[in-house]
């Protein structure tokens, strides 16, 4: 079992005709993903490697009965390209593309609760969503997962998640499914969306979360732990010595005004009690202890 | 991108807001040829990108050219919280009977705009939320459906604003907005809004944030970028495209991703050492991202040692190995390096190195081996 995505899922990449999206089209598909179409309205008709491009979401939905979409369009047409998958009928939307404005991003959030609520969007500004062995839709390395379970990850970077699985691997841990949520201020799915889907799914029966300064999701997920769930979580918050005002690469990563900095969002999480690593690897140690005790 | 306040007034002019005249001046001569033109009294306010100018002297009230050019000369140059005053904004004096507060910004959790408008403004908004925080009125916008001129106008009638202020506040409360959205601003804030003596609502200050994400959309944000506060080694990593944040240690630290970057950061200081910087090179790590990060961290004086942290995903070992060897040859660097490498493919890519390891070029096995040792190289060099 896993979150989201699986073996059966069939994914539209919005851009495979572009390099970034044919290159990581391809590499998806090659892991065993079901990439079923791509779109672009001047190419319609054409395929980019036996795979068939459509005009739009809603043609290559209603030709291939896609149900997931993965947007690998330039920082410009996302809103549109967005809206077009929800349009399209598409139910599960992971935007990879990064340097989203972050209006954009508010915009299209409020929008697609206001008219297309069972829509989910992953991302923007995320690595994707790999459930191993069944489906991977992004740019992780599938090889460095470990299918199975009992483990869940959830992350807002992406080399931290790879860290996480690869360490995971390492110590011969299987995972249900590694959701990168993106290090943008209006991440499309949250901690919470997550963490309720993996204290849902009955494979998974630890949760690895990794988090980084900046904001208050970190706090509201400890606040969810500690009333809505049964399963162990094990964390690691990036950033403990970032200076205050200055933007570390992710554009949501900022500590202002005092708020959402590392210390605050660690102390929240050992209040629900979370076990709460000081670095990746003892956060993967962490997660060994656990599942050894399950 | 932060904006200067005179950059931030001439931002909110074109929203019809309005703002005192002004000239900048980047001297003394040209401070008191901007006041002989606009005619005193004048202010002369200190333009960094920082708060606290009035508390350190960058604010000063000049009611003859003679005061101008002894402010002039005192606050050019001067030191204010680690900034130091390279330009002047002169503006036109304005009778003051009460201060507010006005700003919007994005509220993360609430994932809307949160506009925020205060009877107490002039003093630090963190400081009224905390005393006084019935003090503010506060609404929440919905970026789908925007702002209405009804919920301007309960949002201002919130406020408690003399009765003769309401109706020039909500004005700038829609133009206010305006800015914010047309102008993909992070942060929009008038402090302190006033209300003069002849009963006009007028915006004495301006803290404007753009996104830097939304540039694409605004060609003009390019000169805004060119007065961003970067000292000589964020300069030469934003011209080579680089995210890169200085700090004050002495170890340098090179990673792939911005969540590797902070979390070596990090590692760093739990071993003892002081990071000289972030420096995330983004996903692949190839020869000429490479490069270009060394140059960066070599031409940094203070930097002892440099720590190279990679973890290949997509990007396998091998290639990653490859573009480290390349780029050393390509630069000199003066400091010992600590490589890290893992991930996909690690043993290759370590088999590769191995070769080229020598006193100047250590490898370690794990994050935290290599922190060690990169501080207590750091550490042998200072000594």
């Amino acid at each position: 079992m896993s979150i989201f995505v699986d073996s059966n899922t069939k994914v539209i990449y919005q851009g495979l005709t572009g390099s970034q999206g044919r290159y990581y089209g391809l590499l998806n598909r090659d892991y065993g993903t079901q990439v079923v179409g791509g779109t672009n309205p001047k190419k319609a008709g054409e395929d980019v490697d036996g795979i068939p491009i459509f005009a739009n979401c809603a043609e290559a939905v209603e030709a291939t009965g896609a149900t997931a979409s993965c947007i690998f369009i330039p920082a410009a047409g996302v809103y549109s390209a967005v809206m077009d998958a929800a349009a399209g009928g598409i139910k599960f939307i992971v935007c990879i593309t990064e340097g989203v404005p972050a209006h954009d991003e508010a915009t299209f959030y409020n929008e697609l609760r206001a008219q297309y609520p069972d829509v989910q969007l992953l991302g923007p500004n995320c690595p994707g969503i790999i459930s191993p062995g069944q489906c991977n839709i992004g740019i992780t390395a599938g090889h460095i997962a470990k299918a199975g379970g009992p483990v869940g990850i959830v992350s807002r970077s992406g080399t931290l998640t790879y860290q996480a699985l690869y360490e995971l691997q390492q110590k011969d841990i299987g995972v249900t499914t590694c959701v990168g949520i993106g290090g943008d201020p209006v991440p499309g799915t949250s901690f919470i969306d997550c963490l309720a889907a993996f204290e849902a799914d009955p494979d998974t029966q630890a949760v690895m979360m990794i988090g980084e300064i900046g904001g208050s999701a970190e706090e509201e997920a400890a606040d969810f732990i500690k009333n809505h769930m049964t399963k162990p979580v094990s964390s690691y918050i990036a950033g403990v010595t970032a200076p205050p005002g200055k933007k570390m690469g992710h554009a949501g990563a900022i500590v202002s005004g005092g708020k959402g900095t590392a210390d605050a969002k660690m102390e929240a999480l050992r209040d629900a009690g979370v076990k709460v690593g000081l670095n990746p690897t003892e956060a993967g140690e962490l997660m060994a202890e656990i599942v050894a005790s399950l | 991108m932060d904006l200067f306040e005179y950059q931030g007034k001439q931002f909110f002019k074109q929203f019809g807001m309005p703002v005192s005249d002004g000239e900048v001046a980047f001297t003394v001569q040209e401070a008191v040829d901007a006041a002989e033109r606009l005619g005193t009294p004048v202010m002369v306010k200190a333009q960094v990108h920082t708060g606290g100018r009035g508390k350190a002297g960058g604010v000063k009230f000049a009611a003859s050219v003679e005061d101008v050019q002894e402010h002039a000369n005192n606050i050019l140059g001067l030191d204010i919280n680690g900034h130091i005053v390279q330009r002047l904004w002169i503006e036109k004096a304005s009778d003051i009977s009460e201060e507010y507060y006005a700003s919007f910004t994005l509220d993360r959790s609430a994932k809307q705009h949160l506009g925020m408008l205060s009877a107490e403004g002039g003093v630090e908004i963190e400081t009224v939320a905390a005393e006084n925080p019935d003090a503010i009125s506060k609404i929440h916008v919905d970026p789908a459906v925007g702002l209405t001129r009804e919920a301007a106008q309960a949002w201002v009638d919130g406020a408690n604003l003399n009765p003769v202020a309401v109706e020039g506040a909500v004005d700038i409360a829609m133009q206010l907005y305006d800015a914010y959205v047309q102008g993909d601003a992070d942060l929009v804030e008038i402090n302190p809004l006033i209300l003069t003596p002849d009963n006009r609502v007028h915006v004495l200050d301006a803290k404007v944030t753009l996104d830097s994400n939304s540039v694409f959309r605004h060609e003009d944000y390019a000169e805004f970028d060119e007065t961003q506060p970067r000292d000589e080694r964020e300069e030469a990593a934003h011209e080579k495209g680089l995210q890169y944040v200085g700090l004050e240690g002495s170890v340098g630290v090179i990673a792939n991703g911005a969540g590797l970057a902070m979390s070596t950061v990090d590692v760093v200081n739990q071993v003892g050492g002081k990071p000289a910087n972030f420096l995330d090179i983004g996903g692949g790590a190839n020869a000429d991202v490479m490069a270009g990060a060394l140059e960066v961290i070599n031409n940094d004086p203070e930097v002892k040692s440099i720590f190279i942290n990679i973890f290949g995903g997509i990007t396998r070992g091998e290639e990653v190995a490859n573009g480290i060897i390349e780029a050393l040859n390509r630069v000199d660097i003066d400091a010992p390096i600590v490589i890290r490498l893992d991930g996909t493919n690690a043993d290759e890519g370590r088999e590769i190195l191995q070769p080229a390891l020598n006193d100047k070029l250590m490898m370690e096995p794990t994050m935290l081996d290599a922190a060690k040792k990169v501080v207590e190289l750091a550490k042998g060099a200072e000594a």
